[in-house]
Order: C-alpha cells, then sequence, then structure tokens
C-alpha cells in the first residue's frame, strides 16, 4: 500500500515539476508581458497544487495536510492579485506610450 | 554522486548566478528582483544546513522586507539621475576591485576548508541548560536567556536606526507622519489581496511566535510577518504611516527594549545575577519579554521602511 | 564534499561577488544590494559552524544560528538608515553621489507637491 502512494506521490509531483517547467518556457519564448504574466499564473498554480497532492499522502497528521492546503490556496490569492497590478500596470504603461 | 549532492550542487550554482544576475543588472528594479529571488534560495539552503529558525528570518526579513524598502527607494529615485552618476567605473578600477574580490573569497575559502574538525561548539552546554528554561527551541532559549544581553543590545539597535532615519529628514517637518507607502488611488485588487490576507496574516504571525518556543519560529519571524501585514495595509491606503510624535507609536517602538531591560534589572531581586531568570518562572517570563519584543518588531520594521517624517507637523 | 562545506564556499564566492559589486557599482542602492550580499555570506559561513558544530541530539549548534537571526535583523536596519540617507541626499541635491567633482550641483527645483 505504501508504495503505491509512493507511486503517487511522485507522479503527481513529477506532474507539478513538468507544469513548471512549462510556465518557465513560457516566460521564456513568449512574446508579450501579458501572455507571459498568463501562463505563468496558470501553471505556477496547477504546479503547485499538484506538488501539494503529492505531498498529501506523505504528511504526519491532518493538521499539516491542512497547513499544506492553506499554503496553495494563499499562494493563489496572492499571486492572482499580484497578476491582475501587473496587468494594470503594464495596460496603463502601455496606454502611456 | 547521490541525488541530494546533486540538489545541493545545482542549488550551489543557481545562487551563484543568481547573485551575478544581481551585481549586474543595471537597473535597479530588476537588481532587487534578482536580489529577493537569490535570498528565497538562500532560505533553503539554511534549510539544507538544518537552521530552520534562520530560514524564516532570512526568507521574512533579508530578501522580503529589504527587498520591499528597496524597491521603494528605487521608485523614489526615479527622476532622472546626472549622467556622470551612472558611469560605471573604469577598468583598472574594476580590475583591482576583482582582484580584491578573489582574495578575499579564497581567503575565506581557506578557513571554510581548513575549520577544526570537529569545530568547537556549544551544543552540549545548550543541551545542559535547555531544561532549565522549559523551552523545546534552543534558539529561543540562546536568544532570550542565554544570551539576552546580545538580544537586547540588537532590539536597542532598532531602535536607534528608527531614531536616525526620523533624524535624516527635515528639521521643520519634524512630528509630522512619513510619505505615504502606496499610490493615491489603490488598485482594487490590492484592497481584495489585503482583505483578504491580512487578517490571517496576522493569526500567522502570531502563531509563528507562540509556536516558537518549541518549535522553529519565534519573535523575530512573527514580528516580521506582522509587520509585513502592516505595511500591506498602509500600501493599500487603508491606513496611513502614523505621525512620529504619536504617543502610542512611541510606546510600542520602545515596549519591547523597554521590558526586556526591566526583566533583566529585576534579575538580581529575583534570582540572584542581571538577566537570570527564577528557576520554574523561566518559561513564563521568557514569552512575556518575546510577547513585547513582538510588538515592537512589528511597529518597528514599518516605521524603518516609510522613512523620514514628511509633512507639515502643524497639520 | 559535503553540503556544509559546499555551503561554506559559496559563502566565500559571495562575498567576493559582493566585494566586486561594491566597489564597481556607480549607484548606491545597487551598492547597498552588495553590502547585503557579503552579509548573506558571511552568515552561510556561521551557518557551516553551526552545522559541523552538531551534537548533543542538535542537529546544529543553536549559538551561532541566533547569532545569525540578529545579524539578519541588524543588517536590514543598517540598510534601511543607508537607504534614507541616499534619499534624503537626491531629494536635497538631485544628485546621489557626494562627489561634487563628478556632476555639478543642479538649478534649485520647486518644492515638490504630492
Amino acid at each position: 500500500m505504501s508504495s503505491a502512494l509512493d507511486v503517487f506521490s511522485a507522479a503527481a509531483i513529477g506532474a507539478g515539476v513538468f507544469f513548471f517547467f512549462a510556465g518557465t518556457v513560457a516566460l521564456l519564448r513568449f512574446p508579450d508581458s501579458l501572455t507571459r504574466l498568463h501562463a505563468l499564473t496558470k501553471a505556477d498554480n496547477i504546479g503547485l497544487g499538484f506538488v501539494v497532492l503529492g505531498l498529501l499522502p506523505r504528511v504526519d497528521s491532518p493538521l499539516d495536510a491542512l497547513r499544506l492546503i492553506a499554503i496553495w490556496f494563499l499562494v493563489q490569492v496572492s499571486g492572482a492579485s499580484t497578476a491582475q497590478m501587473i496587468g494594470t500596470a503594464l495596460r496603463r504603461k502601455e496606454a502611456a506610450e | 554522486m547521490s541525488v541530494l549532492q546533486a540538489l545541493d550542487l545545482g542549488l550551489a550554482i543557481l545562487i551563484l548566478a543568481v547573485a551575478c544576475t544581481t551585481i549586474a543588472t543595471r537597473e535597479i528594479f530588476g537588481a532587487v528582483v534578482n536580489y529577493v529571488a537569490y535570498g528565497l534560495l538562500l532560505s533553503i539552503v539554511w534549510i539544507r544546513l538544518y537552521a530552520p529558525d534562520v530560514a524564516l528570518t532570512e526568507a521574512a526579513i533579508g530578501c522580503g522586507v529589504t527587498g520591499v524598502m528597496l524597491v521603494t527607494a528605487g521608485a523614489h529615485l526615479r527622476r532622472p539621475v546626472h549622467a556622470r552618476d551612472a558611469e560605471p567605473s573604469s577598468l583598472p578600477v574594476r580590475f583591482l576591485a576583482a582582484v580584491l574580490a578573489v582574495l578575499a573569497a579564497a581567503a575565506i575559502a581557506a578557513v571554510v576548508l581548513l575549520l577544526p574538525e570537529p569545530p568547537p561548539s556549544l551544543a552540549l552546554e545548550a543541551r545542559q541548560s535547555l531544561a532549565a528554561t522549559g523551552l523545546g527551541n534552543p534558539i529561543t532559549a540562546v536568544l532570550i536567556s542565554f544570551r539576552s544581553f546580545d538580544t537586547l543590545l540588537e532590539k536597542v539597535v532598532l531602535l536607534l536606526a528608527v531614531v536616525a532615519v526620523w533624524s535624516v529628514g527635515p528639521d521643520r517637518q519634524w512630528g509630522s507622519a512619513p510619505e505615504s507607502l502606496g499610490k493615491p488611488r489603490p488598485d482594487g485588487a490590492l484592497i481584495f489581496f489585503e482583505q483578504a490576507l491580512v487578517p490571517l496574516g496576522i493569526l500567522v504571525g502570531v502563531h509563528i511566535f507562540w509556536v516558537g518556543a518549541d518549535e522553529p519560529g519565534g519573535a523575530f519571524q512573527g514580528g516580521a510577518i506582522l509587520a509585513a501585514m502592516w505595511m500591506i495595509v498602509m500600501t493599500a491606503r487603508q491606513a496611513e504611516p502614523p505621525r512620529i510624535d504619536a504617543r502610542w507609536l512611541r510606546l510600542c517602538l520602545v515596549a519591547g527594549p523597554a521590558v526586556f531591560l526591566i526583566a533583566g534589572l529585576a534579575g538580581p531581586g529575583m534570582a540572584g545575577s542581571f538577566f537570570a531568570y527564577p528557576a520554574g518562572f523561566a518559561k513564563p517570563i521568557i514569552l512575556f519579554i518575546e510577547a513585547f519584543m513582538l510588538l515592537s518588531i512589528a511597529v518597528t520594521l514599518p516605521m524603518l521602511v516609510a522613512g523620514p517624517p514628511h509633512g507639515n507637523p502643524s497639520e | 564534499m559535503s553540503a556544509a562545506t559546499l555551503a561554506g564556499l559559496v559563502g566565500a564566492a559571495l562575498v567576493g561577488l559582493g566585494l566586486y559589486g561594491l566597489i564597481v557599482n556607480p549607484q548606491p542602492l545597487r551598492k547597498i544590494l552588495a553590502f547585503n550580499l557579503i552579509g548573506s555570506g558571511v552568515f552561510l559561513v556561521f551557518g557551516i559552524v553551526a552545522r559541523g558544530g552538531a551534537g548533543a541530539g542538535f542537529p546544529a549548534d543553536p549559538v551561532p544560528q541566533a547569532m545569525v537571526i540578529t545579524g539578519i535583523v541588524v543588517a536590514f536596519a543598517a540598510s534601511a538608515v543607508a537607504v534614507a540617507l541616499i534619499l534624503r541626499l537626491h531629494e536635497e541635491t538631485g544628485r546621489v553621489t557626494l562627489d561634487t567633482a563628478a556632476s555639478p550641483k543642479p538649478p534649485p527645483k520647486a518644492e515638490v507637491t504630492r
């Protein structure tokens, strides 16, 4: 049973790493700041979600599992807000040019 | 090479690369962003060195609050600077600086490689005295009990830094409030962020302070988080930096060092010598001192970022 | 090579990098960044001494760790005072260096309204 959980953890964390990698490729290759921002927020949030999912079977207590999910939630809130603010600033800069 | 060793090597290369780009980036905003990334990677290295308290402090204060301060300063300095001020140094200066840098790095590397094996350590003494303090986290015990005088002086240094930052402002503006931290019309997203995050952040900050008695954490880390929450509120313009002659502000700033000093001075009466705590009462006294330290740090750090007074004191 | 020794060598390299940046970079804010780099390099050397001093059930000697925590806070305070000085100099004179030969004093500007 524990080895099945290990395989699940490895697969989920691997998927998370893949999404982070995809986000970084987008950061380097996309043409425009707004498209890069969009790719980064989506890919990084999903990537972190998969990493948290992969870590859930390995926690010592249910409270730790709740903490991991709370961390994912907090990163989503702050990521979404900052992405929105960066987008607004980019629009303002474009309008000024 | 095992997986962990490969990870360590990769981390080391990444940190050096980000440090190089921090030094090399011309634009100040890019350099500060690089520095924050560097600080976060450094926190991971601290975890690999089995020092979670230091990792928390580095992430919160070393790269977090320092980054905010430098970005705000960089925004203020965006008025065009005279061309000569931004001119890179000449080639001979660069060459000499590189030689000096290589010598310094080589000297410290020699020290690292020639450390006595095993290095001198106070872990045994710390373990033996830990039970008397009633704490589970040895770092907190070292900070507040074994080396309490050092921590008291550090709190006083923070207070002196606030006084120094305030003194830098013009005489005629003494007493007024520092400049606002945020733009006049804050983003809706920023206000949402503040309303969603700050209550939770206050809870997390107090929790990290409380749990620092037995697990990694403590007053400095918790205080940095509370300070960040107040800075978010001020940046979202839901609160303004207070006037520097406000009595509550000055009381909060002084409370930490003052309570610490009083506890130390009460030592001779209670337990025999300066900064001695009576046996059996050590943990409550330590937590009492730490609570006031938490308040002081949470108020001092934003005041250091907000800067000198700016405005009309008679308003 | 253990993780601790590698971290110590990284610390040594950071001190060198920071020193180079401190001397060569023309802008004061970048000098403050380089100064912080030097500081964190020195703290890493403290960290490896702490890790080497593991014993009595602790994975790392707690006393150097407490010193590093103190050091990080004091380094931040020093950076804050330096930033305040730079901003005030810039506000008063429009320059960011004290070198009067490098940049002639600009004409006095009107009081900036906010």
